[in-house]
């Protein structure tokens, strides 16, 4: 049963409960309302910046970076007390083995960022599939992938994620792996909620008295309209991701060297600085920090623009 | 009542057993098996052999898994390959320490976080409410370890105002008759041990405390927010209830449901941070002990340690549950 040109394939209402229609223009989509809503969100521009700036410097790590991501210019400069601090040739100076500290956070803003947006991509596809499984079919099968979610939620998000990366061994993509499954339990919840509650909408049952096959229902009715909390929830767990790859590497999780360029680890190889040059340890979990602060911005932002009945908190 | 608690307890065996099965698996999964996990990574070829016999570690796994289970029942979960001594005295030595740490840090959250939420709700728009803002979202952004540096960097090494590292003054001469050093000093009337325990506590906790802070104010405030608007209030205000009661009893006790929601999920997120705040401020819990097996790949410690901490945390949301049952009779029936 396809054939949409015969009759027309029910919309979804203008108003499917998520009070998008009052400020929705005529003949304007949904996701414009959206954008426009965001637009004039600072919260949602602020965050979009953040984003931005750091995505920016991170694809033109090349360019920006006045040193190679494993280069030591200053290592005849470093002794064993004595790390130097901002100068001309190093606008934040050296580490502990004599590496340019702006060239190790531009290309660590590469390592990072790579990590969080893989490993979310990663939590997202898995969580989607387990999510979609339970709420398109339902009965035990909805059984066993919750029952499977409750387990993975069962062990606190980091030892879980510690676990996973200690039996994958101590690399970038064992990070990646253990943010991501991670997170497949949090989407995989989100969207069959989700799609649970888009079942029993009007629209759903007009299309099935249709005579439309539950394939179609589910994938180009249901699905379409239970993704937005799912995205936003994306958005979210994007700094989440970042600060836990960075935990990872805290505990010696994070695999490569030393004078790997990568936030999470000149954060630990400050921690035996502190004395000496506390500074080394400032500029890695700023940029951290701003990071999340940034995905979690606009995540906020989105959520909003989605749906109007959280804007008051 | 007593039936939730059964029924919860009963839906409790599941998962544990689930996880069982996949922290055993986990260790067959290791590079090298469960022989290296017992004897570390340098083991020789034929040390692991050896083991392998004698643990049946060649046996078939639903065998192995039975046996294995049958002594996790009996409480051996195994030994330490960095110690020596058993996982469970290991954690049960050290549980006390992060119980201790958790608590000031809940307490630290719980006791900024629900002010500054009201106040934000009560006066939004002025700048207490600006301010319960960007703590709530500096809170959920900067790395719970991140904040421990900052806060170790600028109060001990740098103000010296408290101690740097550790639970207690290792000159300290004290006894420790429950594992909890600051009651211990109010047990045995050991002031000063108290005393330096509780300064040895304030720093690693305001970190691990940074978290759950946030998002309590942020929860207090939009919870406030929609009981102040709320058909009741309106009524209770127009029927003339003074100003004074219709705060506390009214607003404040209808929007500590969501409220207590949240400060029993913070559970999982303190266990989480204590691993992060234990390793920055070298505070001898469960937290440090775990990430030192990491660093030393001691695998028996891991596995029982993971066991054992989600048996904590399944307890506590069990005992977080229930309370809601105490607090909102409409929980009960359900």
């Amino acid at each position: 049963m396809s054939a949409p040109e015969v009759y027309e394939v029910p919309q979804p209402p203008v108003d499917a409960g998520d009070g998008l229609a009052e400020d929705r223009r005529a003949g304007e989509s949904l996701g414009r309302v959206a954008l426009r809503r965001l637009v004039r969100n600072p919260g949602a521009i602020v965050g979009a910046l953040i984003v931005v700036a750091f995505v920016l410097v991170a694809l033109l790590a090349p360019l920006l970076a006045p040193y190679g991501p494993g280069e030591l210019p200053g290592r005849a400069e470093v002794r064993p007390t004595f790390i130097p601090g901002p100068s001309g040739d190093h606008p934040l100076g050296l580490d502990r083995y004599g590496a340019d500290v702006l060239s190790q956070l531009i290309w660590g803003a590469r390592a990072s960022l790579l990590i969080g947006v893989l490993s979310t991509l990663l939590g997202l596809a898995g969580g989607m599939l387990v999510g979609l499984l339970a709420g398109a079919f339902g009965g035990w099968v909805d059984s066993v992938a919750m029952r499977f979610v409750d387990l993975m939620l069962a062990v606190p998000s980091l030892l879980l994620a510690v676990s996973i990366a200690a039996v994958a061994g101590p690399t970038p993509t064992s990070v990646v792996i253990a943010i991501g499954v991670v997170q497949v339990p949090v989407f995989a919840r989100l969207l069959r909620g989700s799609m649970l509650a888009q079942r029993g909408q009007d629209y759903v049952l007009a299309a099935r008295s249709l005579g439309l096959s539950r394939r179609t229902v589910t994938m180009s009715h249901v699905l379409p309209n239970s993704v937005s909390p799912v995205i936003v929830q994306a958005t979210l767990l994007l700094a989440t991701a970042v600060i836990e790859a960075a935990a990872l590497s805290f505990l010696g999780l994070g695999g490569g060297s030393p004078t790997t360029a990568e936030w999470g680890r000149m954060l630990v190889a400050a921690q035996n600085e502190l004395e000496i040059a506390p500074r080394l340890a400032l500029w890695p979990g700023v940029c951290i920090s701003v990071t999340a602060l940034g995905f979690t911005l606009f995540g906020e932002a989105l959520r909003e623009a989605l749906d109007p009945r959280s804007r008051r908190r | 009542m007593t039936r939730l608690v059964l029924r919860r307890l009963a839906l409790l065996v599941p998962t544990l057993f689930g996880l069982s099965i996949l922290l055993f698996l986990w260790v067959r999964a290791l590079p090298g098996g469960p022989a290296t996990a017992l004897l570390g990574e340098r083991a020789t070829p034929e040390a692991v052999e050896r083991i392998n016999e004698l643990y049946g570690f060649d046996r078939p796994l639903p065998e192995q898994y039975v046996t294995w289970l049958g002594q996790l029942l009996q409480g051996n979960f195994g030994a330490s390959t960095r110690t020596g001594r058993p996982v469970l005295e290991e954690f049960l030595a050290r549980f006390p320490a992060t119980i201790e740490l958790s608590l000031v840090a809940l307490l630290v959250a719980v006791g900024v976080g629900i002010p500054l939420g009201y106040l934000a709700a009560r006066y939004q728009g002025r700048a207490v409410d600006h301010v319960a803002v960007v703590v709530s979202l500096l809170g959920v952004t900067i790395p719970v370890f991140f904040l421990a540096f900052l806060l170790k960097w600028l109060f001990a090494v740098q103000l010296g105002w408290f101690p740097s590292s550790g639970r207690q003054d290792p000159a300290m001469i004290a006894t420790h008759p429950t594992g909890f050093y600051v009651l211990d000093g109010l047990l045995t009337r050991e002031w000063d041990a108290s005393w330096d325990a509780f300064v040895h506590l304030l720093l690693p906790a305001v970190a691990l405390g940074s978290i759950p802070l946030a998002i309590i104010a942020r929860i207090t405030r939009a919870s406030v927010i929609d009981v102040q608007h709320a058909d009741y209030v309106r009524t209770a205000r127009a029927k003339g209830l003074a100003h004074g009661h219709l705060r506390r009893r009214v607003i404040l006790h209808n929007a500590m449901l969501p409220v207590s929601t949240t400060i029993g999920l913070q559970v999982g997120l303190l266990l989480s941070g204590a691993v992060l705040t234990e390793t920055v401020f070298a505070y001898p819990g469960i937290g440090k002990f775990l990430s030192d097996a990491i660093f030393a790949l001691d695998y028996a410690v891991l596995q029982g340690f993971i066991l054992l901490i989600a048996i904590v945390y399944a307890l506590v949301n069990l005992a977080v549950d229930v309370s809601y049952g105490l607090i909102d009779p409409r929980m009960r029936a359900r």
